[in-house]
């Protein structure tokens, strides 16, 4: 089972050949939709089958140069063919990438998390995209995002992985602007592009620098010599990389692409702007773990952005009035939250977060396509109201996916994102930020979260209908292939966090599975980080482990859930019980609403300082190309001519001004010889 | 001795025919100095055959005045026929081919 | 020796008139007397044949075309010698001298080598003999060039000089 893992990625890559080339003319919708689905379903099948096979490592044999089995790190490493071979480099390191995949627990979470919620994404599309002209196309492209993001996840070494990675923004582009007659689409996928771009140089820079300092590029081998690195080195590196991740990720400075991408169609939002390919970044960080936590600098900066961002997009989603954009802003938010854990060192807590946010925010993005849906295409939330009594499936769902990212007890995305606050506040940090700041950060966005998306669902489905009569006509639930995906999700927002129950809450069983299974990966490195930090503050973070660590930790659940608890008042009062306080408020503070409702003019902001010299500076180009570099060309040729004006008047006609010359030179040539 | 005076003289002989070709205007004269040249050349010829004791010296003055006397029949040929359309035989006269 | 200087003074002289005397005819007789003066140096310089054929040829064949084409234009008057041309006739007198500078450096450079060669002539030496050995044995090709050349030639001048039919 295990060596066929190469298949995992292969098969949606076939499937995008199929559909690419024969989809359009040759194979009817039910094709269409079976072959891209169906090869989905494979590769979750075989990942589940190769996760399995993770447990019991020691009966399966080595085979050398193919396939290397490590039990003790959980892992395996199948190698498919020799990629590319360079030469030795300056530091006697030669230069062979081998195309491999690796297997270990943390792909395998991101493998399951990928292909599980991404089979349901391509289910829902059926129904979602049935009256597409461009079915074919649409389906193929997924289905190389899929075989892309795959190939990101099991990559053995960074070259492997950055192919996915780009491949997963190529995808990105072709998806966003899947209607590209449409000018904000086809807008919207060359910003997505573009920004990635910055944070793909800079994941360059950092594999350049990788492999300079530490001699390879695969995962295993880099991250065993990071001991090697001098801290600023490592710390040089994570930022590079983590650079790279803010792009991919939407983080600050490079999240402005992810709201204008939800241009694209709406199960594409879900699958690669909440689930998959926006958490590559945070794959990534964690995969470097090592890496990160030799280099504490770096960490720390991790750490900062992704508080500040979570805050800050939190802030953002408040004005917005189209519901795909609140969900968008709330991932840059979630995303903020990841990147706060994986800065405290908490690694398995942002994967679990990623994991829970993966089930509820598909959930979301594919809910709101079902109100889109019965909306006729209106996704203006001040032009809905009332859809519960008529999305029956729709509302319950979307209402579970709410509490569950606003972290209500019980639900998934209360124990990830506890687990991720709890860490943020033990963590001494070296630099003086402590960790209280982090949690403060990291309440206030709870308490945000849950009062925007209560906003949302207040908007939406309560209260009087908004909407024409025209549209109020057309009203309907999803067909059944759209609606099952939605219950699964749901089931799986609410039991997806029983995996993870800290010791605190499970009465002294250590129930916390999912942080044990992750712990080969993570163990060693975060061991030393624990060291490093006790023997700086004293023990005092073993201490929050240990006895007065459960009652402070009671204590900041009951906080957490006080933010919450506001958030959701201040929710219902402004929109339900209320209604007429927002536009108050919106009246008093012109300024801060403006500022919300504009995003804090990012966009504006970079338009002026980025583009627009950007675009001075291409024009300047080419005047100078039309002046300059082609009057150089013709003054080339206004030379040759100016030169045989003056040389034709040496032809005179006259035979013996020609003998003078004739002598002169032969007079010349006798002299220089003689 | 000798061999080392007359190719002194033939190259005053020379220079003095190159003068002529550039001073004259008629092209008869001109063809006349031309001959002077060649002359000039045979001489020199001449003697280095006399210095090297080579006969091949005087193979070549040979076929040095088989070509002269060909390019003078010619050369004479073509002034009587530009003669003939311009009744003269100044050669600043034939100027055409200028730019 | 006394007669070669005075022979190479009248060669000289001749052609100084050949140049710069205003009638065409008596420059056509100075240009004879030189070519006899060249036909005694090449006796001087065991070229028998060649001193034959130097009378024969040039100065009795080829002047005499001379003195025919000059008659038949009928070129009495006197020419200018040099209307207006003034750079270049300065010129032309300044590269003469330094055409013969050229020359005589070359010449001196060469040095004076006749040792090393051997010092005595064969016994047929500028005969007409010897030139007619080398003429069809080693350079033969050359000679039925020439004999082409001089076809070419007559074929020439026979066309350039005739009247055209009217």
């Amino acid at each position: 089972m295990l060596s066929l893992l190469y298949l995992i990625p292969l098969l949606p890559l076939a499937g995008f050949v199929i559909n690419g080339l024969l989809g359009k003319r040759f194979l009817p919708k039910w094709a269409i939709s079976a072959v891209a689905c169906g090869t989905v379903l494979l590769a979750f099948l075989l990942s589940l089958g190769a996760v399995f096979s993770l447990n019991n490592l020691d009966s399966v044999a080595s085979v050398r140069g193919v396939l290397e089995v490590d039990p003790a790190a959980q892992r395996v490493t199948l190698t498919v063919a020799q990629w590319l071979a360079g030469g030795t480099g300056a530091n006697g390191a030669v230069f062979t990438i081998p195309w491999g995949f690796t297997l270990d627990p943390l792909s395998a979470v991101m493998l399951l998390v990928v292909t599980g919620v991404g089979f349901l994404i391509h289910v829902y599309s059926v129904g979602y995209m049935a009256h597409e002209e461009g079915y074919w196309r649409y389906f193929a492209y997924l289905n190389l995002f899929m075989s892309m993001m795959l190939t990101l996840v099991l990559g053995s070494s960074f070259p492997v992985m950055f192919v996915g990675w780009e491949g997963v923004g190529l995808c990105s582009y072709l998806l966003i602007g899947f209607d590209y007659p449409k000018d904000s689409a086809a807008d919207a996928g060359r910003k997505a592009f573009i920004v990635n771009r910055i944070g793909d140089m800079a994941f360059i820079l950092a594999m350049s620098w990788i492999f300079a300092s530490l001699g390879s590029l695969g995962f295993t081998q880099a991250m065993a010599r990071v001991g090697k690195l001098a801290p600023s080195a490592a710390a040089g590196i994570g930022l590079l990389l983590f650079i790279g991740a803010c792009g991919k990720s939407a983080q600050i400075p490079l999240y402005v692409w992810l709201p204008d991408a939800m241009a694209g169609p709406t199960p594409v939002s879900a699958l690669i702007h909440a689930a998959t390919m926006v958490t590559a970044g945070v794959y990534m960080v964690c995969r470097c773990s090592a890496l990160y936590l030799q280099g504490p600098a770096a960490l720390t900066v991790v750490a900062v952005v992704g508080a500040l961002t979570a805050l800050l997009a939190a802030t953002m989603a408040l004005r917005q009035n189209d519901i795909k954009k609140v969900l968008a802003y709330s991932t840059v938010s979630q995303l903020g939250y990841m990147f706060l854990a994986a800065g405290v060192g908490a690694f398995s807590a942002a994967i679990f977060h990623l994991m829970t946010h993966a089930f509820f925010k598909a959930l979301l993005f594919l809910g709101s396509g079902s109100v889109i849906h019965a909306m006729s295409g209106e996704q203006d939330l001040r032009k809905m109201g009332g859809l519960k009594k008529f999305l029956g499936v729709t509302y319950p769902t979307f209402l579970i996916a709410t509490l569950a990212i606003a972290g209500i007890p019980g639900l998934s995305g209360f124990f990830s994102k506890d687990e991720i606050l709890w860490k943020a506040l033990g963590h001494e940090n070296r630099y003086g930020l402590g960790g209280t700041w982090f949690w403060i950060a990291g309440v206030a966005a709870a308490g945000l979260t849950t009062f925007y998306m209560f906003r949302l669902v207040f908007l939406a489905f309560f209260g009087e209908g908004r909407m024409d009569e025209e549209t109020k006509h057309h009203i309907h639930e999803s067909p059944k292939v759209m609606t099952i995906p939605l219950m699964v999700l749901a089931v799986l927002s609410v039991v997806g966090g029983w995996v993870g129950i800290p010791k605190s809450l499970s009465f002294g069983a250590d129930l916390n599975r999912f942080e044990h299974f992750l712990a080969p990966v993570f163990e060693p490195a975060a061991a030393e980080e624990a060291h490093a930090a006790a023997s700086l503050a004293d023990g005092s973070m073993a201490g929050h482990e240990a006895g007065s660590g459960m009652g402070l930790e009671y204590l900041l659940m009951l906080a957490t859930l006080g933010a919450v608890a506001v958030g959701f008042v201040l929710a219902y009062r402004f929109y339900r019980s209320r209604p007429e306080i927002p536009q108050r408020l919106a009246g008093r503070f012109p300024t801060l609403g403006n500022l919300l409702a504009n995003k804090y003019y990012v966009d504006e902001l970079y338009d002026a300082i980025l583009v627009q010299p950007y675009w001075r500076l291409c024009d300047f180009l080419s005047a100078f190309d039309k002046k300059f570099i082609d009057g150089l060309v013709n003054a080339v040729g206004a030379f040759t001519e100016v030169c045989s004006q003056f040389i034709k008047l040496f032809q005179t006609g006259q035979v013996r001004r020609y003998a003078l010359w004739f002598m002169l030179g032969a007079i010349a040539l006798l002299w220089y010889l003689v | 001795m000798i061999t080392s005076f007359l190719p002194l003289v033939a190259a005053v002989l020379f220079a003095i025919g190159a003068i002529g070709v550039l001073i004259r205007r008629n092209a008869i004269v001109i063809l006349m100095c031309i001959e002077l040249m060649l002359n000039a050349v045979n001489l020199t010829f001449a003697s280095y055959a006399y210095e090297l004791r080579s006969m091949a010296g005087h193979v070549f003055i040979f076929f040095v005045m088989t070509v002269a006397a060909a390019e003078a029949a010619v050369g004479l040929g073509i002034v009587i026929a530009v003669f003939r359309k311009r009744q003269s035989a100044d050669v600043d006269d034939v100027n055409l081919m200028r730019w | 020796m006394l007669v070669i200087n005075l022979i190479a003074f009248v060669a000289i002289f001749s052609a100084l008139m050949v140049v710069f005397h205003r009638s065409p005819m008596v420059s056509v007789v100075f240009l004879i007397v030189n070519l006899v003066c060249i036909a005694l140096f090449f006796l001087f310089l065991h070229a028998q044949f060649l001193f034959a054929i130097q009378i024969i040829v040039y100065a009795g064949a080829i002047m005499v075309l001379f003195v025919f084409v000059v008659m038949l234009l009928n070129l009495r008057k006197e020419e200018e010698l040099l209307p207006g041309w003034r750079v270049q006739r300065a010129l032309a007198y300044l590269g003469g001298p330094l055409l013969v500078g050229a020359l005589w450096t070359a010449l001196w450079r060469r040095g004076r080598s006749s040792e090393a060669f051997p010092g005595s002539f064969g016994s047929g030496f500028g005969t007409a003999e010897d030139i007619g050995q080398l003429l069809f044995n080693d350079y033969l090709f050359q000679f039925e060039a020439a004999s082409v050349l001089l076809v070419v030639a007559m074929i020439g001048a026979v066309v350039l000089a005739r009247r055209k039919e009217s």
